[in-house]
């Protein structure tokens, strides 16, 4: 019953499209990327290059002090097998002032911090180039709140935002993306020997066919236990998921008059960024 | 019903440009003329885009206003089916179709179904239709239906009952993605219910889906020409846009007849009483004197 599969090659021909239709209504013709060395950055930078051309996909790494090298490295070849610009912005000065000035703010924190970081110099380099931020969280990830808001959680399009990690894996493979960056534990790398699946106390292929079944499904808790999930497990993810709403929605605006932005002023997102 | 050309116009209108839009229109009439098409189908709010939220009232026009106008004379040498927000008189606005033909506005069909559910906000936005008329016109009688029309059986019934030989369906199909098993999901899902449709009802369905992207919703494009037997004759290739000219041979529409008199076998009266019945039952109204029950 539960059935995740996607077909890549028809998804692929989906988000193509998606890609350069929106960064054309919104009056641009490139996109900026965080390539993080990780699977979903490689696979939203791969999808780009086919939508807009790989020299209109600006590539920057965006390491830090505390980094592994070989993310660094694995940023470098996916650009290169894209034949995309790429560039490296350090941002440890960056994080180092903000810590001149909060003091020690603990691994969360700082790891927040640095997510920020990396925003403000993606922000800054698509102004800069007349570009879009390219969004790479993808369905696990908004679902389960797993990212900094203001931080790998802002972008201006996102192409793999309702496709389950398991999907994008799917969809890495069909776009020969590097082995070693599909093969290696998902990571968001703020900290040494850092994983999702360590700090999230789940497996991606787990959650993603329990995630499958209560919200794409619309099963009920009984179904998914009777599919062999854990109550406790259930529970949990159910939690998770709805305390996490405030990342997937714009801030709250308090409505004093005839017509609140966001409320009853409503439009599409048209031709700005 | 005599055999016609019908141009299927899969296109991508710009959200909220009417202007743009109908200058579009025209150029696509003309190429469709020039390749021999009786009638050209544009999609569902060809005129203006799907997600239009607060735009509504900004794109709205009258029925009998210059837009249509201009649209029926520019492509006086061919019918045109063309999708618009259409305003009436008292203020409400629609989500309509309006078929135009030698120079003048013949048929409009305010959409009688407005998705409300998931991601669909028509009701929000539009008020709906009351009636469903099949009309004239130089090459047979016709049936107009707007996406979510067609997912409510009656509808075709209906058209079929009044002589039409052809439903048009205009469509904004959004993507739900794809499928190992069979491909573009939305695709495959419209294919079957026309299938079902053309058969259950034996008569043409010109299907016009479009294709493109707004705000995140994609459209799967999938348009398709299904016959009275069922059999899918034309199919356009999905997601992007084409214009593709198919004819419908009217020997057909007599030969599945013939073959599957679901039509003539249709009971009217017979339905009338039942309809009557849950009426009564439904809005707990008196019973009528003489009434079946």
């Amino acid at each position: 019953m539960i059935d995740l599969r996607i077909d890549p090659a028809w998804t692929a021909e989906i988000l193509e499209r998606f890609l350069r239709i929106e960064t054309q209504r919104a009056g641009r013709a490139r996109v900026v990327v965080g390539l993080s060395g990780g699977i979903d950055s490689a696979v939203a930078a791969s999808l780009a290059a086919r939508a807009l051309g790989p020299t209109q996909v600006v590539c920057l790494a965006l390491p830090h002090r505390l980094s592994s090298p070989a993310s660094l490295a694995d940023a470098r070849s996916v650009a290169e097998q894209l034949g995309a610009p790429f560039e490296t912005v350090d941002i440890t000065p960056i994080v180092d002032g903000f810590l001149q000035v909060v003091g020690d703010p603990g691994r969360l924190r700082l790891g927040n911090a640095m997510a920020r970081a990396r925003m403000m110099c993606l922000f800054d380099r698509s102004a800069a180039l007349d570009a879009l931020v390219l969004g790479t969280s993808n369905k696990t990830e908004l679902l389960l709140g797993y990212g900094t808001l203001h931080g790998d959680l802002a972008s201006a399009i996102n192409p793999l935002g309702d496709l389950y990690k398991t999907q994008v894996r799917a969809l890495a493979e069909h776009l020969a993306i590097p082995e070693a960056v599909q093969r290696k534990p998902p990571s968001a790398d703020l900290w040494p020997n850092q994983t999702d699946e360590e700090d999230l106390g789940v497996r991606y292929a787990d959650v993603d066919r329990l995630l499958w079944l209560l919200i794409d499904a619309r099963a009920g808790d009984a179904t998914a236990v009777a599919a062999g999930f854990a109550p406790e497990r259930v529970a949990w993810v159910r939690a998770r998921v709805a305390s996490m709403q405030f990342k997937r929605v714009p801030p709250v605006v308090a409505k004093v008059s005839g017509r609140a932005p966001g409320r009853d002023f409503r439009y599409p997102r048209g031709g700005s960024s | 019903m005599r055999n016609r050309t019908v141009a299927l116009a899969q296109i991508a209108p710009t959200l909220g440009d009417v202007r743009a839009n109908l200058e579009r229109h025209i150029e696509i009439a003309d190429r469709a003329r020039a390749l021999g098409a009786d009638v050209v189908v544009f999609p569902e709010l060809s005129l203006t885009g799907y997600d239009l939220q607060d735009l509504v009232p900004d794109v709205a026009i009258p029925r009998d206003g210059a837009v249509l106008e201009r649209l029926a004379v520019a492509a006086r040498e061919i019918d045109v089916v063309a999708g618009f927000v259409e305003e009436d008189p008292e203020h409400r606005f629609y989500n309509a179709a309006a078929y135009l033909s030698r120079g003048a506005l013949l048929h409009v069909h305010r959409k009688l179904h407005l998705p409300t559910y998931g991601l669909f906000q028509e009701g929000r936005e539009f008020a709906c239709g009351d009636t469903l008329r099949a009309f004239g016109t130089a090459h047979g009688t016709t049936g107009l239906l707007l996406c979510e029309d067609v997912w409510h059986s009656p509808t075709t019934w209906l058209l079929a009952q009044q002589g039409a030989a052809l439903v048009i369906v205009a469509a904004n199909g959004p993507s739900r993605g794809a499928h190992p098993d069979h491909g573009l999901t939305s695709t495959r899902v419209w294919r079957d219910l026309l299938r079902v449709t053309a058969r259950f009802h034996t008569l043409f369905v010109v299907f016009v889906n479009r294709v493109g992207c707004e705000d995140g919703l994609s459209f799967d494009g999938g348009s398709l020409v299904v016959d009275p037997l069922g059999q899918v004759v034309a199919e356009l290739a999905p997601l992007d846009e084409s214009i593709e000219c198919v004819s419908l041979d009217a020997d057909v529409l007599r030969r599945a007849r013939t073959a599957s008199p679901l039509l003539r076998d249709a009971r009217i009266e017979f339905l009338h009483r039942e309809v009557g019945r849950l009426r009564r039952l439904r809005f707990d109204l008196p019973d009528e004197p003489g009434a079946g029950s």
